[in-house]
């Protein structure tokens, strides 16, 4: 049986990433999913959107455009079969083209820009797509290590259909030179790590307006495949 | 039959607060869910559950999520799609998010109901999954309560916890706070450190 899916996934330990020393479980997780796999999870109507929910680049404007390089990120919502999942709810947070977060505990010290808050959130459609605008976000440092900084990227956290798929996930540019010193992106196994990063699109690029990217979400709980 | 790669899970960062949890820190967006998984005519006993997360070296986690998802009094899950704008307010969703950086002690607090149980060889429980900081997976663990203890002696899921862990998921009476309370503590690590599920 192939348990590639297994080891896609980081450990609940990486020392490198020092957070997760005093804040990761050190006794084997209890395998329950013969007991819980019925079980749904929440589903939001369309309601659940505002206007520009899928475009931060409108959603937080108070006198003009949002500063930064905007850019279209789409893709699929997909079980591990490669069925499409439709109504899924993505939340979706980021620091702007400078690097700074909207939050009162960041301390680095690049700009905030008045026009962005950089959250949103998007449905995927009955074909499991989703897409949505914003600004190409900035790297910036970060407490844990001597000169660490974070590679660019977006958070993503996705309410799927059961419980093992609700993921917290965060989608990287192609080509950053930051990863090889990044140890959150580093704790996934090196042959999975591309199933974190955007593919740039050439052919989605909006005309004058926007470049592309595609980041395609495959959802399944940690040993899924054990019990199919 | 090929299988597509999972997405790898990443951590959700400090910095939540002002998308996952807008409203509740007070940042200029709105929120989807709140503390409160009800409305005030939601039928059944109407209860506030607090508790903290707790690190390796027993401080409170002050940047971390708490998800709450459960039964309704008749021990029923909610179905129909949640549309937080054409709700009333009234209509109890069973899906509950708080962030533990607004209430002194980093400790989090939901009201909601007592869910009734779901079927046979099943206690009241809540479904709770964590994200925070320093954990580059959520976390998925339950809320039993304490003052349920036939029920929770039938419990399937209870019983494949070792007996010697499985008070580290009941959630304990406490008074005070106008309704019935409940408390529970979830700790990361240590001698009671919470039993964790994989799924």
């Amino acid at each position: 049986m192939d348990l590639v899916n297994f080891d896609v996934q980081p450990p609940h330990l990486y020392p490198p990433y020092k957070s997760t020393i005093l804040r990761s479980p050190t006794r084997p997780l209890l395998p329950v999913r013969e007991l819980i796999k019925d079980l749904s999870v929440p589903v939001f109507g369309e309601s659940v959107l505002q206007q520009f929910d899928n475009d931060l680049t409108k959603n937080a404007r108070v006198n003009g455009e949002p500063i930064g390089e905007r850019i279209k990120v789409a893709g699929r919502v997909l079980d591990e079969a490669g069925r499409p999942q439709p109504n899924v709810l993505l939340e979706i947070w980021q620091a702007n083209a400078a690097g700074r977060y909207v939050h009162r505990s960041e301390v680095h010290d690049a700009p905030l820009d008045p026009n962005f808050l950089g959250g949103g959130r998007v449905l995927t459609d009955r074909e499991g797509r989703y897409s949505f605008y914003t600004i190409k976000p900035g790297a910036y440092p970060w407490g844990n290590h001597h000169n660490a900084w974070r590679p660019n990227h977006i958070h993503f956290s996705v309410l799927g259909h059961q419980l093992a798929h609700r993921l917290v996930t965060q989608m990287y540019f192609p080509g950053d030179p930051l990863f090889e010193f990044d140890p959150i992106y580093q704790s996934v196994p090196a042959h999975a790590r591309e199933l974190l990063v955007a593919k740039f699109r050439m052919d989605w690029t909006d005309p004058e307006f926007a470049l592309a990217y595609e980041f395609n979400i495959v959802l399944g709980g940690r040993h899924q495949i054990l019990f199919e | 039959m090929e299988r597509l790669r999972q997405t790898p899970s990443q951590t959700v960062g400090p910095f939540f607060a002002y998308s996952l949890t807008a409203q509740q820190y007070g940042y200029p967006y709105d929120s989807i869910v709140h503390h409160a998984l009800l409305g005030p005519a939601t039928p059944g006993e109407h209860i506030y559950i607090t508790g903290r997360v707790l690190d390796g070296q027993g401080a409170p986690v002050p940047d971390a999520v708490v998800e709450l998802w459960q039964a309704n009094a008749q021990g029923q899950y909610r179905t129909a799609p949640i549309n937080p704008r054409d709700d009333d307010g009234s209509e109890f969703t069973g899906f509950g998010r708080v962030g533990t950086g607004t209430q002194a002690g980093a400790v989090f607090r939901f009201e909601t109901i007592k869910p009734g149980a779901i079927g046979p060889g099943q206690a009241p429980h809540i479904n709770v999954t964590l994200f925070m900081r320093g954990s580059l997976h959520g976390l998925r663990t339950r809320l039993y309560f304490e003052d349920e203890a036939a029920a929770n002696g039938q419990d399937e899921l209870l019983n494949a916890v070792p007996s010697e862990r499985r008070a580290t998921l009941l959630a304990r009476c406490v008074a005070g706070g106008g309704l019935p309370g409940y408390h529970l503590d979830i700790h990361l690590q240590g001698a009671e450190e919470t039993v964790f599920f994989d799924v």
